[in-house]
Parts: C-alpha cells; sequence; structure tokens
C-alpha cells in the first residue's frame, strides 16, 4: 500500500470514529446520569437504547410522520417524540422497581444494594429484549431515510489520491448529539432541577436534610437518562440495522465510555464514549471486522484494570 | 446412622429423581429431566463464587463455553472420546478461572461483575471470527457408549444426576471447612477478613478455580447432550444469565438453590416455549426476567431462604437446636478449663525490648499529607496511645501499620522485621492484630462463628480453630452471647467481639482503632478493664483514640498526632501538660487564656 491510500483509510475510520463516538458519547451521558447521580448499575440501558430506536422506527414509519414531513426531517422529528416517550417509560421503571432497590432503600440490603441492582435491571434487561422479540419480531429493521446512503466528500487532498467521505445521516446524528449534550449541560449547571441533582448525587443523605426531594431527584435522573439513551438509539437507528437484542452489544460500549470518562462527569461520559467509537472504527484497521467487538470488550478490561476502584468518588475505604 | 444424617436429604432426592426418571419414556421430557439437572450444576458451580464470596459474575459462559467447545473440537479434530474430554474440559475452566481472577479479583462488587461479563462476549465473538459458528459433535456407530452415546435417554439423566449429586458434596465440603468460612468472611466483610489473617485472594482463586472446573465439566456434558455447540448456545448472555437466575430463584447461598430453581423454572420455561414458542418468541426470555424481577423485589434470598423462613416461624421445635448452639455446647465440654487461668505476669511496664518500630512513615492522598514522617517505638508488653484530633491521621497511620496502605516511604519494623509491602494478613499472621473505628462484624455469623475467623490464621485444623475462639471469647467475657447472630449485638458486645476475633489468632500486638468510640462511661470502662487485663497477659497494645479522658489511666505512653505529624511523644502527665497539645486540641486561643489546663 502507498502512503495516500493508508492515509485515506486512517483518516476514513478516523471520521467514521469521531461521528459514530459523538452517539456514543451521547449513549454514555445517558448512562452517567444513572450510574452517576443514582450509583445505579442499570443493565437494562442497552434496551431502552433499543426502545428509543423502536419507538423512533414506529412513529416514523406507522404515525405518520413520513408522510407528513418526509424522508429528510422525518426521522429526527421522530427522534424528538421518542424522547418524551421513553422519559415516561424510564420514570415508571424507576417508580415501580428500580426505586425498591435503591435510593434511602439501600440500607437494608446487601453490599448497598449493588447485587439487587444488578440483578433486578438484568431482570428488566431479559423482559424488554424478549418481550420486544414477541412484539416487534426478529427480523432487522432500519429507519429508512436517504441521509443514510449519501455523503459528503471532503477533499481531494494531496493532490487527487485522498477523499473522504462522510455519511449524511451519521453527520447530522453526532450535531444532534452534540447540541442535546449543551442543552443538558445548561440544565444541570443553570437551573434548580439542576442543582437538586448535582446535591443528590454528591451527598444523598445531605441533600435530603437540605429539603431536596432525593428519591424525586433520582426518578428524574433515571428518566432523564433513559430519555438521553434513547435519543441515541434513534439518531444511530438512521444508519444502523437493529433487532431487539442490540441493546446489549451497546450495554459494554456504555459503562466503559462512563468508566473510562470518570464517574459522576457527565462531560467526562461523553469523550468516554467519543473514545470508545474511536477505538472501534481505528481498530479496523488492524483487525477483521468480526473482532471489532472483542476489541471494545478488551478496551473496557483494560480501562478498569488501569483505573481500578476511586470511581465511586471514595478514595481510601475508612476503617 | 449420624454419620448418614446430614446426607438424607440428598440421597432422598437422588432416589426420587432416578425413579421419576425411570418412568418417563417420552424423550422430550426425558431431556428436560437431564436439562434440569444440567443447570442445577451450572447454577451450583455459580454459586461456589458467587454465592459464596458475594462477587457476583456475570460471565460464567466463559467456563461453560469453553468446556463445550473443548468437547466437540476435541471430538471433532482428534476423535476424542467425551469421558476424556470432560476431565480435560475441567482442567480448562479451572485454569481459565485463575487466569480470569488473577486480574479480575482486584475489582470490587460491580466493577467486578461487569467485567466478568465483557470476558464471555468477547470470547463468543473470537469463536465466531474462528469459524466456529455451529460445531457438531460426530455421531459414533459402533463402540457407542465408549463415546459416551447412548440410545437410552435415561442413562444421560442419571449421568448428570451423579453429577449433580458430586457438585453437591463438593459445595457440602467446601461449607463445612474452613474454606466455607473464609469464602463467608469475604462476603461479609472482605477488608476484616484480610486484617483477620484470611489470604482472600488465594481463597478467592480457589473458590473460582474450582467453579471454573465444575463449568467446564457441565459445559461440556452439556454438548455431550445436545450434540450441537454454537457460540450464542454455550457463550451467549442468556448462558451466564441461567446460571444466576436458577440460583437466585432457588436460594443463594445453599447447595438447594441452584436445584430447586432449577427444578422449576427449566420446566416452566420449556413448556411454555414448546407451547407458545411459536407464537411469541422469547417467551422463555421474559419468564426469565420476570422470575428475576419477583424474586428480588419479594424474596430477595431466594425461595428456599424464605420457605425456611416461614417454617421456622411456624414450626420452631424442628430448629430447636440449631448447628451453633450444637457447636458451642461441644465446646463448652470440651474446654471445662479455659486458658486464662495460669497466673498473670505482675506487668513491668515499659520495660520489654522493641516490638513495633515505625520509623518515618508518610503518605500522601494526592495534595493531602495525611501521615508526615512519623517514628515511634512500641516496647514489649506496653501499652501505646496514638491520640489526636479528629484528621490528624490516626487511622492512616493504622492502615499503614497493618497493610491496608503502603506508605510512600519510612519503614515498619516488627520484631526487627521491616512489613511495608505485605499483604495485611501475612503481617496477621506474624502476630498482629487489630480492631476497626468503624466496626466491621460479619453480621450474618454468629458472635462464636465470627472469632472463630480470626482464629483460623494460627489453627492448623478446625477443631483447634473453635477452641482458640472459645478462649478468646472468655478472655474478653462474651461467653453468655457467643451463639448470638452479630448483628443483634449492643455496641459494646461488637467492640468486645472484634477484640476477641482479634485475639483468636494470639497476636503479640494489638492494634485498635478507637475501641471506646460510642461507648457510654460505664460501659468504656469495662472495656479498658478488658483491655487492661490483655496487657497484663503479655499482649503489647496500641490504642488509638480522641479523648484522652479514658487513656489517662490506660496507657503507659502517648504519640500525640496532629496534621498527619508527631506533635509529642512521652509519658501521660508529660504530655497533658503540654501545650502545644492543648494548643491542637482546643485552639490557640484557649491555650493562650489558660496556660496550663488539666484535661
Amino acid at each position: 500500500m502507498t502512503f495516500p491510500i493508508l492515509a485515506e483509510n486512517f483518516l476514513q475510520s478516523l471520521m467514521a470514529g469521531i461521528l459514530l463516538g459523538a452517539i456514543y458519547g451521547l449513549m454514555c451521558v445517558g448512562l452517567a446520569m444513572i450510574f452517576g447521580v443514582m450509583r445505579v448499575i442499570n443493565f437494562a440501558q442497552g434496551d431502552f437504547m433499543m426502545l428509543g430506536m423502536y419507538a423512533t422506527y414506529y412513529l416514523f414509519v406507522a404515525f405518520g410522520i413520513q408522510t407528513l414531513f418526509g424522508s429528510f426531517f422525518g426521522p429526527y422529528i421522530a427522534v424528538t417524540i421518542a424522547a418524551p416517550v421513553l422519559f415516561v417509560v424510564g420514570y415508571f421503571i424507576h417508580q415501580t422497581l428500580i426505586s425498591r432497590v435503591s435510593g434511602s432503600k439501600t440500607a437494608q440490603l446487601e453490599g448497598e444494594g449493588h447485587y439487587a441492582q444488578l440483578i433486578l435491571t438484568l431482570g428488566i434487561a431479559l423482559i424488554l429484549q424478549n418481550a420486544s422479540q414477541i412484539v416487534f419480531g426478529s427480523i432487522q429493521v432500519s429507519v429508512r431515510t436517504p441521509l443514510s446512503s449519501s455523503a459528503w466528500i471532503i477533499g481531494p487532498l494531496w493532490g487527487d489520491f485522498v477523499e473522504i467521505f462522510v455519511n449524511k445521516a451519521r453527520a447530522i446524528a453526532a450535531l444532534l448529539s452534540g447540541a442535546v449534550i449543551i442543552a443538558l449541560a445548561v440544565l444541570i449547571g443553570r437551573t434548580r432541577l439542576g442543582k437538586s441533582l448535582r446535591a443528590a448525587a454528591d451527598n444523598p443523605t445531605a441533600a435530603t436534610y437540605m429539603g431536596i426531594d432525593v428519591d424525586f431527584a433520582h426518578r428524574i435522573a433515571f428518566a432523564l437518562g433513559t430519555a438521553i439513551t434513547a435519543v441515541a438509539g434513534g439518531l444511530l437507528a438512521t444508519n444502523y440495522p437493529f433487532q431487539p437484542h442490540v441493546g446489549l452489544e451497546f450495554v459494554i460500549v456504555m459503562y466503559a465510555g462512563v468508566v473510562l470518562g470518570g464517574l459522576g462527569s457527565i462531560i467526562g461520559a461523553f469523550w468516554g464514549g467519543m473514545t470508545i467509537g474511536l477505538v472501534q472504527q481505528l481498530s479496523t484497521l488492524v483487525l477483521p471486522t468480526q473482532l471489532q467487538n472483542t476489541a471494545i470488550f478488551v478496551a473496557f478490561l483494560l480501562i478498569v484494570f488501569l483505573r481500578p476502584q476511586g470511581f465511586f468518588g471514595r478514595v481510601s475505604e475508612r476503617t | 446412622m449420624n454419620a448418614i444424617r446430614p446426607y438424607l436429604a440428598i440421597i432422598a432426592f437422588a432416589a426420587a429423581y432416578a425413579v421419576l426418571s425411570f418412568f418417563v419414556t417420552n424423550s422430550y421430557y426425558q431431556l428436560m429431566l437431564t436439562l434440569v439437572l444440567v443447570w442445577a450444576s451450572f447454577g451450583l458451580s455459580w454459586n461456589i463464587l458467587s454465592g459464596y464470596t458475594g462477587l457476583v459474575s456475570f460471565g460464567h459462559a466463559s467456563f461453560f463455553g469453553l468446556g463445550a467447545y473443548t468437547t466437540a473440537l476435541g471430538a471433532m479434530h482428534f476423535d476424542l472420546s467425551p469421558w476424556l474430554l470432560i476431565p480435560i474440559a475441567s482442567v480448562i475452566g479451572g485454569i481459565s478461572g485463575v487466569v480470569i481472577g488473577l486480574p479480575t479479583f482486584r475489582l470490587r462488587s460491580h466493577y467486578f461483575a461487569l467485567s466478568m461479563l465483557a470476558y464471555p462476549l468477547a470470547i463468543l465473538y473470537v469463536f465466531e471470527w474462528l469459524g466456529y459458528q455451529e460445531v457438531t459433535l460426530p455421531i459414533k456407530r459402533e463402540n457407542a457408549a465408549a463415546f459416551m452415546q447412548f440410545h437410552d435417554p435415561r442413562i444421560y439423566t442419571w449421568l448428570a444426576l451423579g453429577m449433580v449429586i458430586a457438585i453437591v458434596l463438593i459445595s457440602r465440603v467446601i461449607e463445612r471447612s474452613r474454606f466455607g468460612m473464609a469464602l463467608l468472611a469475604i462476603k461479609q466483610n472482605e477488608a476484616a477478613a484480610e486484617a483477620a489473617g484470611i489470604n482472600t485472594l488465594l481463597w478467592k482463586l480457589r473458590a473460582i478455580a474450582i467453579s471454573g472446573a465444575i463449568a467446564g465439566a457441565v459445559g461440556a456434558f452439556y454438548a455431550v447432550v445436545l450434540l450441537v455447540v454454537t457460540p450464542q448456545s454455550v457463550f451467549g448472555m442468556l448462558v451466564s444469565a441461567q446460571a444466576l437466575t436458577v440460583t437466585m430463584f432457588g436460594g443463594i447461598g445453599t447447595v438447594w438453590g441452584p436445584v430447586i430453581g432449577s427444578a422449576i423454572l427449566i420446566p416452566l420455561s420449556e413448556i411454555l416455549h414448546a407451547q407458545l414458542g411459536a407464537r411469541f418468541p422469547g417467551i422463555q426470555g421474559v419468564i426469565f426476567g420476570l422470575a428475576i424481577v419477583i424474586v428480588i423485589l419479594v424474596a430477595p434470598e431466594g425461595i428456599y431462604w424464605k420457605a425456611r423462613e416461614f417454617i421456622q416461624r411456624r414450626w420452631p421445635q424442628l430448629f430447636a437446636r440449631s448447628r451453633h448452639s450444637e457447636i458451642v455446647a461441644a465446646r463448652a465440654a470440651a474446654t471445662a478449663t479455659p486458658a486464662a487461668t495460669k497466673p498473670l505476669p505482675e506487668r513491668t511496664a515499659a520495660s520489654g525490648d522493641i516490638i513495633l518500630s515505625v520509623r518515618g512513615i508518610s503518605k500522601s492522598f494526592g495534595g493531602l499529607k495525611a501521615v508526615q514522617n512519623v517514628s515511634f517505638d512500641v516496647r514489649r508488653g506496653s501499652i501505646l496511645g496514638i491520640i489526636g484530633p479528629n484528621g490528624a491521621g490516626k487511622t492512616t497511620a493504622f492502615n499503614l501499620l497493618n497493610g491496608f496502605l503502603r506508605p510512600d516511604s519510612g519503614e515498619v519494623l516488627v520484631d526487627g522485621r521491616n512489613v511495608v509491602g505485605w499483604t495485611p494478613h501475612q503481617i496477621c499472621e506474624i502476630g498482629v492484630g487489630r480492631t476497626f473505628q468503624i466496626m466491621r462484624p460479619f453480621a450474618r455469623l454468629s458472635v462464636a462463628d465470627n472469632v472463630v475467623v480470626g482464629a483460623y490464621v494460627r489453627a492448623k485444623t478446625d477443631d483447634e480453630a473453635r477452641h482458640l475462639a472459645h478462649d478468646a471469647i472468655v478472655r474478653v467475657g462474651l461467653e453468655d452471647v457467643a451463639d448470638r447472630v452479630a448483628s443483634q449485638l449492643t455496641t459494646k458486645e461488637l467492640r468486645l467481639m472484634e477484640l476477641a476475633r482479634a485475639l483468636a489468632g494470639q497476636p503479640r500486638l494489638l492494634l485498635l482503632d478507637e475501641t471506646l468510640a460510642g461507648l457510654g462511661a460505664g460501659e468504656a470502662d469495662q472495656v479498658v478493664d478488658v483491655v487492661r487485663k490483655l496487657a497484663a497477659e503479655g499482649v503489647t497494645i496500641v490504642i488509638i483514640e480522641h479523648t484522652m479522658k479514658a487513656m489517662v489511666k490506660l496507657v503507659d505512653r502517648f504519640v500525640v498526632l496532629d496534621h498527619g505529624a508527631v506533635l509529642t511523644e512521652g509519658e501521660p502527665e508529660t504530655v497533658t501538660r503540654d501545650p502545644q497539645v492543648i494548643e491542637a486540641y482546643l485552639g490557640a486561643k484557649w491555650s493562650a487564656s489558660h496556660g496550663q489546663a488539666a484535661c
């Protein structure tokens, strides 16, 4: 291979990694809301994303958004409507299930309730996946928009050789991801609700004494986290065929991103997700495509091993 | 009769199951009978690691899948018999357990669980990439039995039954030995277990090796029964989930849990799948999911424990003599004369040689210098008090002494040996015990068992450990509550129990971290008396407190810490008059206006 071809491959993967990484970043931010604020390990996060994908798909195809707004804007409008739908789903799941093993309930549970949370959310994940298979079927679908098969071309660079294709659907998705994160940063940094979320994350007991309804704050955080991850799923759905078990592939991606970004940091989670996207895309330069996911898992393990503990805020345990 | 009593339930279960399988002729139901046992075995293997240690593994499919592929590939490529391949798969499972455990045990709770999830999924893609999407075991026409291929499906059920019984027995042996005790201690409080002299990493590695070996064998057998192996069916998420579902549902931490869970869930989901699978693909997963959710919300410990609790309340006479009370009764009979009867040597304070020498240790957390250049010596047989205001670095200093933390610089010499870099259980082994400021009881164990855990570091046999534990309980005066569960004790009793746990390891040097905290004046005096008695018996004691009052009469010397550094040290009378000390405690203003003040 000559240099221009190598460079083109590299730049192409880099671009794909950045675009995909932005969407991964958004997913991770959704999880960071739940993992960071509430310290709840949620296994069903990938399945919330899957629900976001199906919600977008059905809103787009079956609820007339496609005919009303056309195939260019339709998917994005569907995503916008899917977000509040999943917000309600998350709110409801927290109220009925998660709140029983988290927040103020953890005191009586073994291991601060982490085991109960892990296993409860695993159960929720199994139900969502398999019930979706019953309801939606197991055939792969995707949100069809002409954008997903067209690209902007950067270049030619270095004479006539190097051209980089930027998939339009991915690029728009990446931009929208950035917009959602900025909006979220404003919400958390500037509003009263954001303040109570941060207080509840930092020290739930103290927050309770200051008159903050911590359970409510957790519920909002959980619902927001669900909705954000669902939006990421909806944006991804424009050029990623999916089926009910798609969530599993992304659970590890999300946790890797959140852990890498540092617990409790919303922006950190975004950059963590971005890194994972880059690892995945750049790994294709040296590894066979089937091993892309293995590369992510290995990256995840390395991240956890090289920065063990500490992420739960307690640097040294009090003895 | 007594010897086989504990096994009656197992024998009854095996006999009933064998009879049941004998009369089932439908091959589909026979397969289901086999699968119930396969998943029960897999659940049992998961239970040995996760049920006993509390480290939830979401990745048991790694061992299961490696076992299954070992058999399938061994039969396909080398024409080996499963009779040979199952043991090989077991060895591979055990080795991969150690390989996975070594790095992963550095992680705690959910990070451990998440990382375990990553292993089978990573391996899954590797096997797909290698082109083993579907491996079929070759069918043998001649000599089929030598290749574990039988016409009569009942034989598989009976083999599986033998496997379950073997694993139940292994689990029982583990449960009732120091192995099980160590794992239980790790589950309840890992730091306390380590400080009590248990090599937590070693025991965890043993647990994962055995667990992995069993899971490998079960996976291998599964491949033989089904004859087809695909990456999804042996490494998939559902496989890992199956292990913890049947165990959680049936009851965690008991051999009956996985058996009960499997016997209920597997037929249920299989029948649903057969009846409704065509119309509702995935109904199995929904059932499993619902089972998990319901169990967590209604009976987080599983059916077995819930049922046991119910029976215990309804018919208490069945449980009149619990295991603990039997042991205690036997123990009391065995040790009619406790060891504390020998005449106490008159305490010659601060006359011995130096047992502990701390030389210039420092520790920083980021920018915070928690301990700076601290040095002091402790003479054998003396009581040293380390005092200082909150945040002075007292507990950090202890953590440096017993190996929880590694000092950035400096030396800790115990009997002249530098122990910097040793693990807490090694330091415990050479005779340094400790208690904790925030108490760390093994809350679900009885007082006697709590103390037994501390005795293992000295004892070679279980009997010896029980004797040492009994002595320690007598020395602190807790005989009356020895049978009670630790979570029911008062603060004072818990403090004394922690003291007994440390004593059971027969330490020469005891580190006591705010042993008097949270006690009323009368209670504190009782504990002080016990500490004084121990010192009189020849145990060297270093005790941390932040109130001086109770300490003045107890200790021979004080070391005063402030902002991580030694402020002063000396006899109690001199230290309490030292203006620097008064200033550290009460502030410069107070010390200026009062000049000399008494404490």
